[in-house]
């Protein structure tokens, strides 16, 4: 503090520091007791030994990346080989979460721009009427959407009805249902920051874009994508990575065919059959693969900026 | 018939009228802007200048009637299919793009290649004097800079007319003043159509060819500065340009184009007449300070006498506040010069108004 002060800052300066650092305290704890020290004892776990009724034994070992990663046969004596099986699952698992990413896009991007350029008085209503369904709790709502889609739901009811089709959709256990699972339970996160973009960015490029010979799509494509890229960014990585590592959806609407990590993990700690180290691994493994796309996102975001300048 | 009459005009507005919802912007507008002129759209703020230029440009619908563009309809073409550019208020210009991306972007959209529309945009660049400028980033450019950057960028697709709104409002006063010229010369240069809106009537009067004055969406007096400013049609414009002593007046006779008035406390005059202004009417009579000049004794029969309330120092001119007979107030200007030799009367002290020839003028409304 001293030195501080001989360096020039002014008393002010010094209370106004110091109180930062106690402001700052609560994220410090949210932080240190809620995200470093679970992710540290995960990554313990994810090094101990099994033990065959839940639980772990204090014991090092690699067993459970082992078998993330390799076959040793039935017994564990014969030479490895590539252990297919959650590296498929794991495959699986970004596919189907781009997938829900690339449509939670599609239908959230038109969406949050059509609220955005409603008079200013009636967006708070378009939002809060976009959010109404999330205030139904997750589970609720996607077993509802599994009677909505099975093959003597309303939907089918419906298609049948109107003669587009004349045998039901079988949608409850494919990937498609899943996509649909997911994409309906994070839209709100692509909605929202795409809506706060555009609602800031400013019409009048897009007017003197058209001014300027443009037609609608350039526009779009040339002018307000561009200008809304860190909200459609920010949504897709909202979307994306918690669809990456959902149960719900995977389980209710895909069936066993379609697991997803969410679902293997989940697994590792229910009941007796788990093995808590396994799943430790996995979800290591998943966190970081949402880091390497985070910092890769942020890569881009950051040689885009500098390479513009 | 004259020359000017039988060329096509650049704009042709008629009957245009604008309204959101049950609030009519523009009543029924009806206006011709001539090819190669600088056109200066002039009223208050909310007079919707900015509403009939969008009209042009095509950013809002036409609620009734026509525009023509050297005369073809145009009304219902969307804004990128009409050969006229905008140089925005705030500019507008793409934060994203470099400069030279901003200037070229208009001719790559009329679908030149990016070679030429580049090439292009590096000469309108250099008319702008900005070519050291090309590969920065418009938030990485003074206000005044951007300006020429938005001038440049509406200029190069070489657009039949330009349509400038306020582009000067942002800027501090010498810089407004040295645009100005530029943006005169640059008219005279490029031969194009300029329609020039501005509330600030000095800039109106300095670079138009032609002036519209508006207020509350209609169309007061069309016409070159010298006739806006020394023959104002009406009330609103004598009072919106300049500064003028507007006098209450009751007319007792017309005459051979002249009308015999008096004012209140009964003095006489007589001015020239105007159309729907007969004997008996109660109307305004619009005198300008600078025409106006002190003198101690009386030099004709029309001379006022009135005594001094104050004098104020505007810099090039002493301006002295006079009370008439009758309650009436009067401002008379004079040049601060010495050459002028003009006495000046102290508070308290009696004078007498003389009028120049010609400067009264009554007013229909
Ligand atoms: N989208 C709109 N909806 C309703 N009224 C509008 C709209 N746009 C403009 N107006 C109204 O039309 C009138 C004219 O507006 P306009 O912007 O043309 O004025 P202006 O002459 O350009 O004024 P300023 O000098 O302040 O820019 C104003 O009374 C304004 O409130
Ligand atoms: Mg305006």
């Amino acid at each position: 503090m001293a030195g501080g002060a001989a360096s020039g800052g002014s008393a002010r300066t010094d209370t106004y520091r110091e109180a930062r650092h106690w402001l700052l305290l609560p994220s410090w704890v949210v932080l240190i007791f809620l995200i470093l020290i679970p992710v540290l004892m995960m990554l313990v776990y994810s090094f101990l030994t099994k033990e065959f009724r839940g639980g772990v034994i204090w014991e090092f070992s690699l067993d459970a990346y082992d078998q993330f990663f390799f076959n040793r046969g039935l017994f564990g004596d014969e030479p490895p080989s590539i252990e297919w099986t959650y590296i498929t699952i794991f495959w699986r698992s970004i596919w189907q979460a781009g997938a829900a990413t690339i449509l939670s896009l599609v239908i959230g991007f038109p969406t949050a721009y059509f609220i955005a350029t409603r008079p200013e008085k009636v967006r708070p209503m378009w939002v809060f009427l976009i959010t109404i369904p999330y205030w139904v709790n997750l589970l609720i709502r996607t077993v509802s959407m599994k009677f909505v889609l099975r093959d003597q739901g309303p939907l089918n009811d419906f298609l049948l009805w109107t003669g587009l089709i004349d045998s039901p959709l079988h949608i409850v256990n494919t990937n498609f249902a899943v996509q649909l699972g997911l994409f309906y339970s994070y839209l709100p996160f692509m909605v929202l920051p795409i809506y706060a973009s555009v609602e800031r960015y400013n019409f009048a490029l897009s007017e003197a874009a058209s001014d300027l010979y443009a037609g609608k799509w350039v526009t779009l494509r040339r002018i307000l994508l561009p200008a809304v890229k860190p909200g459609v960014i920010a949504g897709c990585i909202l979307v994306f990575v918690p669809s990456l590592g959902s149960f719900l959806a995977p389980d209710l609407l895909g069936g066993a065919k379609n697991f997803m990590i969410g679902s293997l993990i989940e697994e590792q700690f229910k009941g007796n059959a788990g093995n808590w180290p396994f799943g430790a691994a996995a979800s290591m493994i998943l966190l970081s693969m949402v880091l390497i796309i985070l910092i890769v996102f942020a890569r881009q975001q950051a040689r885009a900026e500098k390479g513009g300048a | 018939m004259q020359v000017t009459d039988d060329r096509i005009n650049a704009i042709d507005i008629r009957n245009a009228v604008k309204r959101y919802g049950d609030f009519t912007a523009l009543k029924t507008i009806s206006l011709s802007i001539r090819d190669n002129e600088f056109f200066t759209l002039l009223g208050p703020s909310g007079c919707g200048k900015t509403t009939l230029l969008r009209m042009i440009a095509g950013f809002e619908d036409v609620t009734e009637g026509e525009i023509f563009l050297f005369g073809d309809e145009i009304e219902k073409l969307p804004p990128n299919r009409r050969p006229i550019n905008t140089v925005f208020q705030n500019y507008a210009l793409f934060p994203m793009m470099t400069i030279l991306d901003n200037v070229a972007f208009g001719l790559e959209m009329k679908g030149e290649s990016k070679a030429a529309a580049r090439k292009r945009a590096g000469e309108m660049l250099e008319l702008v004097q900005l070519s050291q400028f090309s590969s920065r980033k418009p938030s990485q450019l003074s206000g005044g800079q951007q300006q020429r950057v938005a001038l440049a960028r509406a200029l190069a697709p070489s657009p039949k007319v330009l349509l400038l709104d306020e582009p000067l409002s942002a800027l501090d006063l010498k810089l407004r003043q040295a645009m100005r010229f530029e943006l005169k010369e640059l008219q005279r240069e490029t031969g194009i159509t300029f329609i020039f809106v501005t509330h600030d009537q000095e800039e109106a009067l300095t670079m138009s060819d032609r002036i519209a004055v508006m207020s509350a969406g209609e169309l007061q007096q069309l016409g070159d500065a010298r006739d806006i400013y020394e023959r104002p049609s009406n009330m609103f414009v004598a009072d919106f340009i300049g500064e003028t002593n507007l006098l209450e007046v009751e007319v007792d006779a017309v005459e051979a184009g002249r009308a015999q008035v008096h004012l209140g406390g009964g003095h006489q005059l007589s001015v020239d007449a105007v159309e729907g202004v007969g004997k008996g009417a109660k109307v305004h009579m619009s005198v300008r300070p600078e025409r106006l000049y002190l003198s101690e004794g009386a030099e004709g029969p029309e001379s006022l006498a009135g005594t001094v309330r104050a004098n104020m120092f505007v810099g090039t001119d002493i301006q002295t506040l006079l009370d008439l007979d009758g309650g009436v107030q009067i401002s008379v200007r004079s040049s601060n010069s010495e050459r002028g030799n003009k006495r000046v009367f102290e508070p308290g002290q009696i004078a007498h108004i003389n009028m120049e020839q010609g400067a009264a003028r009554l007013l229909a409304d």
